[in-house]
Order: C-alpha cells, then structure tokens, then sequence
C-alpha cells in the first residue's frame, strides 16, 4: 500500500482509577492503507477502544497518548473540537452496531442523512434530497423514496444498518471505522449487508477498520486482520494466512470456535497465558 | 419406547394489542430419552418461543404434547416442573441480583423440600467446574462465564430428565463459549440428559446435537442429521442459504 | 497474613453468607456515609432516635407535664432554657419528649403503609387482568382524595388522638406505594429470573415475597424516607388542628397551634418545636435523597 491513510504508533488509552492506571490499550501500532482492516478480539480486548480512539472518543477521565497518530499525513492528537467537528462525518466515518441507538428516532431517515450532506458537504437543500436517495438506492434499498419518509423503528435490522451505512457514506469519508456492524443481524442478512459495504468500499477507495469479535467474518471479509487480547496487539497477519496464525492466543481463538465443517467432540479451551500481556 | 418429548402440531398465537401474531404455526417433532435435538433459525423463526411452549412458560395449542410419556397440562404441578429446567441466554438477565449463588441454588430445593441441600449445592457448584469460594457471590461479583455456570448449575440442581437451553453462550466470548459447550456435552453424558438447544449459530448447534430442526417464518423447514448437515445433504435451499452464510462471506468475483 | 476487618468486608469472594451479606451491607452505609447530603440526614436522625431515648436525662428530670401557671410563658432563662408556654410547662423538656411522639407516628405509619403499598402494588403488577384493574381502581379513589383533607375526615370521624391520626396518615399514604411497586413488578415479573423460579415450581406468593418484594424494597425505602417529612409535617397538621395528639402529650404540631397566639410576643413558644419539626424533615429528606443515589442501579458499575 503507497497510500497511507493512518499511522498509529505506540497509541495508549488510559483511565486513571482507585486501585491504579488501567490500560485499556498498550502500546498499539498499526499502519492502514486503502484497504479492508479487520480487527479482532473478545470483549475487553481494547478492539472498540481503538476505534474510539482514533475518532478521538474516549470519554473522560480516559487519556490519550501516542508517538504517532497521523490521519493522511496531519496529527489527530492536536486536534481541537473544532477539528475533530471537521473530520468527524465527512472524512472519517463510524457505524456503530446497533442502528436503533444511532438514528434519531423521532427524525425521517431521509432527513438525518440529508443533514449530513448538508452540514459536510455544504450541499443545498434540493442536492442533499437526491444524493440521499442516490446513496439509499447504493444500499440497495428498494424503494428510497418510501424510506426516505419512514422512521427509524419502521425499518427490520438489515434496513436499519444499510440506512446507516447510507448515512455514514454519504459524506464520502476516506475511512470507514465498523464497530461490529453486523453482530446484531442475522446470519443471511449479514452477508448482504457486507457485500454492499464491500462495494463502496471498494468503489469509492475508502480505508475500512472492521471491528468484530466474529473470527469466521473477518477472516472472510478483510484484507488484514489485527489480533487484539488486554488492550495489546498481539498479531497481525493477512486474513487468508489466519488459519497458520503463529500466537497461541490466536490459534486457541480459532479452536475454540465450533464448526459445522469441522466437526470435534470436544473444543479446545485456552489456557490464558500472563505473558501475553507483557 | 416412547420418545421423551413428543409434539404434534404446536400453535403459538401472541396477541399484541389487538393484532395477533401466529409465532409458531404446526410444530411436530419428538425427542429420545438422551437425545439431543436443536433447533436453528434467525430471529423471528419461532425457535424460541417454541422451546418456551414446551417448557410451559407460554400458553399454546398442540394435538398432543407428551413429556415422558405424559401429556403436559397447561397448568403444570411442581412435579412436571421437575421433568425439565431451562437455561436462557443472557446470563446477566437470569440470576436474581440480589441474592448469592447459595440462595439461587437453594431455592429449588427448598420449593421442592429436598434434603441435605448443603451436600446438594456443593455438588451442584463442583459439577459445573465452580469453587466453593464461588458459592457467597453475588452475580455482580462473578464473570458472564462464572454466571452461566451458575445457571445450569441451578438448572441440573433438581436432576430434571430434561434441559431446556435457549442461545446459552450467544452472549458469551468465544473462548467462554467453548467452556460452556463442553461443560454441557459432559454433564448430558453424565447425566444421561435430554436436550433441546435453540441457537442461530450452526456451529454450536452441530456440535452439541444429533438431529437439527431448520425453522424459517413459525414452521419447521427440515429435520437433518448433524452428519447430513455437515455434508450439505440437505434438500430445502433455505437450509443451504443457512449453511453457506455461516461460512462466512464470499466474495462475488468483479 | 492477618486480614483487616475492612479487608474482610470488602472481599469481592466471600466465603460465607454472613460475609456476603455483611459486606453488602458494609458497602452500602460506605456508600451513604460518602454521600455529605445523606451523612447529614443520617446524623440528624441518629440524633433524633438519641433524643427519644435519652428525653428523662437530658431534661436533667423535669418533666414535659409539670405546670407552673405562675410561670406562664416564661422567656427562656437558666431555669426554663426555651422557655415556658402557656401553662408554664418547660419547653426543652416537652420538645425533647415530642421526639418520641413523632418516632412513634414515624415508625407506626412505615410499618403500616409500606406493607400494604407492596402487597397491593406487587399482586397487581404480578397478577395482572382483572386483580390488577380493581386494585388499581382502589388505588385511584384514594389517590384522589387530597391527603390532609381525608386524614382530617378519617381522624374527625375516629375521634382525635395519635394513634387515629397515624390510621388517618397511612390510609392516605400507602397509594403511591402501591403505584411504585406495581411498576416495579410489571418489569421485574418479566424478567428470565423470575422465569427460572416460575419453571422451578414455585408458587405465586413464594415468587411474590421471596423475589419480587426484595427488589421493590429499595425503592420504596427511598419514597416512604422522602415522605417521611409529609407524614411528620401531616401529623403536625393534625395535631395543630386539634386532631392529632391530645392534651397534655407533647406533639410538636399541637405545641406550635398552642403557641399561635401569642407568636408575637412569646415568639419561643411555637418557634421552637417548629424548629424541631423543620430540622426533622430535613434530615429525612436528605438522608432519602441520598438512600435514591445509593440505590440508584444506574450508579452502579
């Protein structure tokens, strides 16, 4: 990848609490291109942390610090509010896992992603009413103009997160960050929604940090794939070389997921090791 | 011999201010003493709220439903209740926050009035791989994982014939999850358990049971062996759509 | 390794149930002593309790009854600290007694309303249909009464004194309890835990009192404290209109309606127990504001 879209060097989060500093990430590095970036861990693994980070989101009391966290050249750690109002929509993106918490509810879907035009893109009224339709038509939803009048809660799950997907969009971000966009979805449904992001993600040349706890997803569906356990990275590899991943935590992650094609009788438990998280 | 569970033409209706949704519409399975059966759909398939007909916590219509050879009343004695206990799927949802993993496991056998309930709840904890410093905990003080325990520990607690899981490790990690899963293969072949586990996770289900039902939209779309699953020798496409998704995504050539 | 009783208390493991059950209990008053609002209503109702215990000593023997007509309303003076009122009874001495008047309405109305308003509020959330409407309906009439003006008609009705008034006071009280736990136990009865003992064969009421009850407890400890200074400043306003508590019994609220009269001249006379009955308002509704932070589950990690 020539195109650097984000640098992250020794990027740490800390909370301040009672019995001492908590790390919730340790030392992460990473480097993204145009490219499909999968992140993976279990729950405490730091991997929405991450995604927080980068948007810069940590909530107080939490502190930020890094060697580097460049975003297409410019430092994000200097960032003001103003700043990070700039990015934040228009050049770099989050979906978040449930779309019923992240669209207004008492707000016509059409007019939220219009906002958004509006707000980033300076468009006019009229303009921000048909790149909306346009971008609900890119999400494959079958009758925009219908759902561009409905509400949040008259959309099924899979509409909910394509809206989503449509409103995050539209502002044309450079990076797309997922926070497990697709856990709260069914099986069939899931892998529609992937496809169409995989498509303008690949149209329109946008870096994607996919976070998931979902091995058997990302593994599929990213180009990369960071391992993360204890707010670490433990592992980076190429998703389609997970199977021959080299950390034991990876390799017990694997075997512990039960297949249908590879039937065991027992699964394998994982042994934690306090190593790891040196 | 007769089957342990045997339902015929299940019908759940759910009336949901004034409009009513036909849930589970003509059900039929049936389920051998040891066996264990799963279920498998996506949300809105009917899965759970069929387990939840027959464990009785919901209302239903059936030609017939027999447990161990009994038909299940719709008012059930504390006796049927002993037959089958059940263990759902938020851990964090199905212990009682304000009493400790003693009380919980307690309560069973006090509702039933057994004896030596101290020798009981020491066994129970010891089955499910918990220690006695688990036992005064209450479930704000243990993990998600530690949590489940509890539950099937507090489910197998009265020696039901039957358990009853509903999703049990969807809301765990994946690491928890094999924990649990192995726990339950162990303690149905101690036990000599009957089991029905609903899931939307092909993989956990295959790996626990013998015989799947797919359900789609209320109805049972086919009923394959775990070794046809696997194979793919399956006749309903829905069922194929199932497996293929749960392989993960494939990408469409450009 | 010697562990420090705090230690022992604060152990997330514990070992036994008294530890379990002891801890929680220990985390809970930590948690209320942090609370500067809470400590506050906790001290003055410590100090309360204290002062109905300790009334005989602390009005070094003189007794709340003992008349004087020569020294009617008396100003405060080294024989009379707060004076005298218009029988030329001691002030300090019947102040002091009026604690334990107004601990006895306190404690006799808490147990009465409290028990009703849960068991109406949790057999109506729980059972629902038709026991649910026609309680509710019950609950409705006497919510809609206003509250002085009912207990004024219950106490006219039973005839006068304390213990009428505390009927009339909890008659009237025990419907938003009602209302509270009702709410409480519609979304508890939903609940998987409540699932489980209902699959484990329990029966209605081992569900209701054993489950469910624990659970509303909370908040309606945190309700009937908040209107523990209604009932105090009710029973006030009974005694004040003659209703209440009779002559010659030191109730606060009779006391500051005998000092009516002369409140421009012989300020002290109902000044003083109106103090009393501010002061014990105000540390029931600090210690309940700060019992509703405690108990809050969203303040909890």
């Amino acid at each position: 990848m020539s195109d650097k879209l984000l640098t992250v060097e020794n990027l740490n989060v800390t909370y301040p609490g009672r019995a001492g500093v908590t790390h919730a990430l340790k030392n992460a590095s990473f480097e993204l291109g145009r490219e499909r970036l999968g992140i993976v861990g279990e729950s405490g693994s730091g991997k929405s942390t991450m995604g927080r980070a980068i948007l810069g989101l940590i909530p107080k009391p939490g502190i930020v610090t890094a060697d580097r966290l460049d975003f297409s050249g410019k430092s994000l750690l200097t960032n003001t509010d103003r700043d990070w109002q700039k990015l934040r929509g228009r050049r770099i993106s989050m979906i978040m896992q449930d779309p019923k918490y992240s669209l207004n509810p008492v707000r016509k879907i059409g007019d939220q992603i219009a906002e958004t035009c509006r707000l980033h893109l300076g468009s006019t009224r009229k303009d921000a009413e048909q790149r909306s339709l346009a971008m609900l038509e890119a999400v494959q939803i079958r009758n925009p103009d219908a759902v561009y009048n409905q509400y949040p809660h008259q959309l099924s799950g899979g509409m909910g997160q394509r809206v989503m997907i449509a409103m995050m969009l539209v502002a044309e971000p450079d990076l797309l960050i997922a926070d497990e966009p697709t856990s709260a979805l069914d099986v069939t449904v899931q892998n529609e929604v992937l496809r169409i992001l995989d498509r303008l993600v690949a149209d329109r040349g946008m870096g994607l940090i996919f976070i998931s706890h979902n091995l058997t997803v990302v593994s599929s569906f990213c180009d990369r794939v960071l391992i993360m356990y204890g707010g670490r990275i433990l592992e980076q590899c190429a998703a389609k070389d997970l199977g021959e991943a080299r950390h034991p935590y990876t390799q017990a992650l694997i075997a512990a997921t039960p297949s249908l094609d590879h039937p065991k009788a027992e699964l394998a438990t994982m042994v934690r090791d306090p190593a790891w998280l040196l | 011999m007769a089957p342990m569970i045997d339902i015929e033409d299940l019908h759940v209706t759910f009336s949901n201010g004034g409009r009513s949704v036909h849930a589970v519409q003509g059900v039929s399975f049936s389920v051998e003493e040891g066996e264990s059966f799963g279920i498998v759909g996506e949300s809105g398939s009917g899965k759970s709220t069929v387990l939840k007909a027959v464990s009785g916590l919901i209302p239903s219509e059936s030609r017939s439903l027999t447990v161990n050879g009994r038909p299940a009343a719709e008012r059930r004695s504390k006796a049927d209740r002993r037959l089958m206990q059940f263990v759902f799927q938020d851990p964090y949802a199905s212990l009682h926050p304000r009493q400790t993993v003693d009380e919980a496991l307690r309560e069973p056998l006090s509702i039933h009035g057994l004896d030596r309930k101290d020798e009981r709840i020491e066994q129970a904890l010891a089955e499910v791989g918990l220690l006695p410093e688990h036992r005064f905990r209450y479930p704000h003080q243990l993990s998600g994982g530690q949590r489940q325990r509890v539950a099937i520990a507090r489910a197998l607690i009265l020696r039901p014939p039957v358990l009853l899981l509903d999703e049990p490790t969807s809301a765990l990690d994946v690491s928890v999850q094999a924990e649990i899963l192995n726990l339950i293969s162990r303690l149905r072949q101690a036990n000599k358990l009957t089991i029905i586990l609903v899931s939307h996770d092909l993989g956990v289900v295959a790996h626990l049971c013998n015989r799947i039902a797919i359900m789609q939209f209320g109805k049972i779309v086919e009923v394959v062996n775990t070794a046809d699953l696997s194979a793919g020798r399956v006749t309903q496409d829905y069922t194929r759509r199932l497996i293929e998704a749960s392989r993960g995504f494939v990408r469409e050539p450009s | 390794m010697t562990v420090t009783l705090t230690q022992w208390l604060m152990d997330d493991r514990p070992t036994s149930r008294r530890q379990a059950v002891l801890g929680n209990l220990y985390r809970g008053t930590r948690a209320i002593i942090a609370n500067p609002a809470a400590l506050t209503g906790l001290v003055i109702i410590a100090v309360l309790i204290l002062v109905a215990i300790f009334a005989p000593l602390l009005a070094h023997g003189i007794s709340p009854f003992d008349q004087d007509l020569s020294k009617r309303l008396a100003p405060p003076s080294p024989e009379h600290w707060l004076g005298s009122d218009e029988l030329g009874r001691d002030i300090y001495a019947r102040t002091l007694y009026g604690a334990r008047v107004t601990l006895t309405i306190v404690f006799l109305v808490s147990i009465i309303v409290a028990p009703i308003g849960l068991a109406v509020g949790t057999l109506a959330g729980y059972l629902g249909g038709w026991v649910d409407r026609i309680l509710m309906r019950i609950t409705d009439v006497f919510l809609a009464f206003p509250r002085l003006v009912l207990a004024l008609a219950f106490a006219a009705a039973l005839g006068p004194g304390i213990e009428n008034a505390v009927i009339a006071i909890s008659l009237t009280a025990w419907p938003p309890y009602a209302r509270i736990a009702r709410a409480e136990t519609i979304t508890i009865a939903k609940s998987d835990f409540i699932q489980v003992v209902v699959l484990q064969g329990a029966s209605t009421l081992r569900i209701l009192f054993r489950h469910i009850v624990p659970l509303c407890m909370s908040s309606v400890i945190v309700r009937l404290t908040l209107d523990m200074a209604g009932i105090i400043l009710t029973a006030a306003g009974l005694g004040f209109l003659g209703l209440g508590a009779q002559p010659p019994t030191p109730e606060w609220g009779a006391m500051v309606s005998a000092g009516r009269e002369v409140i421009l001249d012989q300020w002290w006379v109902a000044t003083i127990p109106g103090i009393a009955i501010f002061v014990v308002s105000l540390g029931f509704n600090l210690l309940g504001d700060g019992l509703r932070d405690v108990f809050d589950p969203k303040a909890e990690r």
